[in-house]
């Protein structure tokens, strides 16, 4: 999967899991704020990202991931090899 | 001093409509809600059987994070608590000002459960059942969810009692209310209707098996009768002390006059005579009622064989020889279980204020039991001032209410 495709799929997946129009998904926004997660909703993000793509976020790379750009790099970078 | 107790809205969302109106007009031309679900065939249901009811859609009133603190039966519960509210003329703004209470009746979660914690035996993680499962996996759901929703403030507590619990759920706000220890109470009760939640139910062979006529298959107090049909939704009521009523400006639709219980302390699933009958006749006591003053008797009857023959000869010791019309509205909806104590209020005051009694379907030959009553197997036009409504539970729960016109 290219990054490209992450990015594409990332944002529709969010965009319908969080009912936020994608179009305010800039690489550099932030996620929580973007999203309006409070510390509840910040579970179904790393439940949809883990059921989506096997990816497990742990509590301490969480607090790392505070852009778009970095959750992309993270799911690109911790993608289970084929 | 004690308060007279009023009830002064109502909201449902069932198989037979999702408005009062709908209801009514299901009640009177004698719409039968059963469908057969070929989905649950295919999951492997002994009985495919079932209410059809409608999803409500909730994105226009409740934003994603709380939706998904909601289970199935908490999105019945708030359609039905919205009807009911408005119909009380009780709004955001006078809720704010004044504490009133929540009691809903609800017994499982069966789906949400099963969803999150498959998804935590899935993947091996916690954070995998998402952030509503916890709230969405109680059996306080319903109460947890309509109190943020309403931002109510008194009592808030969930009835669980089997299916008896919509029932005791309104019983017990009479009791709160009538003592003086709350104003208004938000009453009900709701039941999921997915096919997770009843299929132990349909593993212990209780549903009827007349798959070839669904419409039939639900025949309380009839000599073939061979079990209930499954159904569900939500249904609410707004009860407050007469004085809170009046001084609110609010429309008192009836009063609930008396409220009679028991426990059977026998058999987990097998009723007998004696536990439904003192709960009837401790409700007839406490609102000092004779039976002959009793205009209609609104059964639990649910189509199943031992059951419906237990409550008919309860209900033939108190009331034997009167021609008191009986009849079991789960003709019409299936069993609606945890919700049917709060529904089959609703049913019976839409008949009430309507001025007919829906005929019970499907009731063609009495068998030596369901004789001892006056089962009306067609609707009657008939005016009746008062009404008694029984339910019964799993574990040998029982609570009967009478309610009285205004």
């Amino acid at each position: 999967m290219t990054r490209e495709e992450i990015v594409k799929q990332v944002n529709a997946l969010l965009a319908e899991e969080f009912e936020v129009d994608a179009a305010t998904f800039t690489p550099d926004a932030n996620v929580k704020e973007t999203l309006n997660l409070d510390s509840l909703s910040l579970v179904d993000l790393v439940a949809l990202v883990q059921q989506t793509y096997k990816v497990k976020i742990p509590a301490s790379d969480l607090r790392g991931i505070q852009t778009f750009d970095n959750l992309y790099d993270y799911i690109a970078s911790h993608l289970p090899q084929a | 001093m004690e308060q007279r107790v009023v009830i002064t809205g109502m909201g449902i969302w069932s198989c037979l409509g999702t408005t009062p109106d709908e209801v009514r007009d299901s009640l009177y031309t004698g719409r039968s809600g059963i469908v057969f679900s070929p989905e649950r065939k295919e999951a492997g249901f002994r009985s495919a059987l079932c209410a059809d009811i409608p999803h409500p859609d909730l994105k226009p009133y409740i934003p994603r994070g709380p939706r998904q603190f909601m289970p199935e039966e908490a999105g019945y519960a708030y359609m039905a608590t919205r009807q009911a509210l408005e119909n009380a003329r009780l709004d955001a703004d006078y809720i704010a000002g004044h504490e009133v209470g929540l009691v809903y009746g609800n017994d499982s979660v069966a789906e949400a459960t099963m969803r999150a914690l498959d998804k935590f035996r899935e993947f091996h993680d916690t954070a995998a059942c998402g952030s509503g499962a916890i709230f969405q996996s109680m059996n306080s759901t319903v109460t947890m969810n309509l109190a943020c929703l309403f931002k109510l403030r008194g009592i808030n507590l969930t009835a669980s009692a089997a299916c008896a619990s919509g029932s005791h759920a309104i019983g017990l706000s009479y009791l709160l209310i009538r003592n003086g220890l709350q104003d208004c109470i938000v009453c009900g009760g709701a039941q999921e209707a997915n096919m997770y939640s009843v299929a132990a139910f349909d593993g212990i062979q209780s549903f009827s098996v007349r798959e070839d006529e669904p419409t039939k298959a639900s025949r309380p107090f009839d000599r073939d009768r061979d079990g209930l049909v499954p159904g569900g939704g939500a249904a609410t009521l707004v009860v407050e002390s007469h004085e809170h009523a009046v001084k609110r400006g609010a429309p008192i639709l009836a009063e609930i006059v008396g409220w009679g219980f028991s426990g059977n302390g026998d058999h987990i699933s097998t009723p007998n005579i004696d536990g439904p009958a003192r709960s009837l006749e401790l409700c007839l006591r406490h609102a000092g009622l004779r039976p002959e003053e009793i205009g209609y008797i609104n059964a639990h009857a649910t189509s199943t064989r031992i059951g419906d023959a237990r409550e008919a000869q309860a209900i033939a010791r108190l009331f034997g020889g009167l021609q008191t019309p009986v009849t079991s509205t789960k003709s019409q909806t299936g069993h609606e279980m945890w919700m049917a104590g709060a529904s089959e209020i609703i049913y019976s005051i839409l008949m009430m204020k309507n001025g007919f009694i829906a005929g019970s379907l499907n009731f063609e030959t009495p068998d030596e039991d369901t004789a001892g009553i006056n089962v009306l197997p067609e609707r009657r036009e008939t005016h009746f001032d008062t009404f008694l409504s029984n339910s019964f539970g799993f574990g040998g729960t029982n609570s009967t209410l009478i309610i009285k016109n205004l």
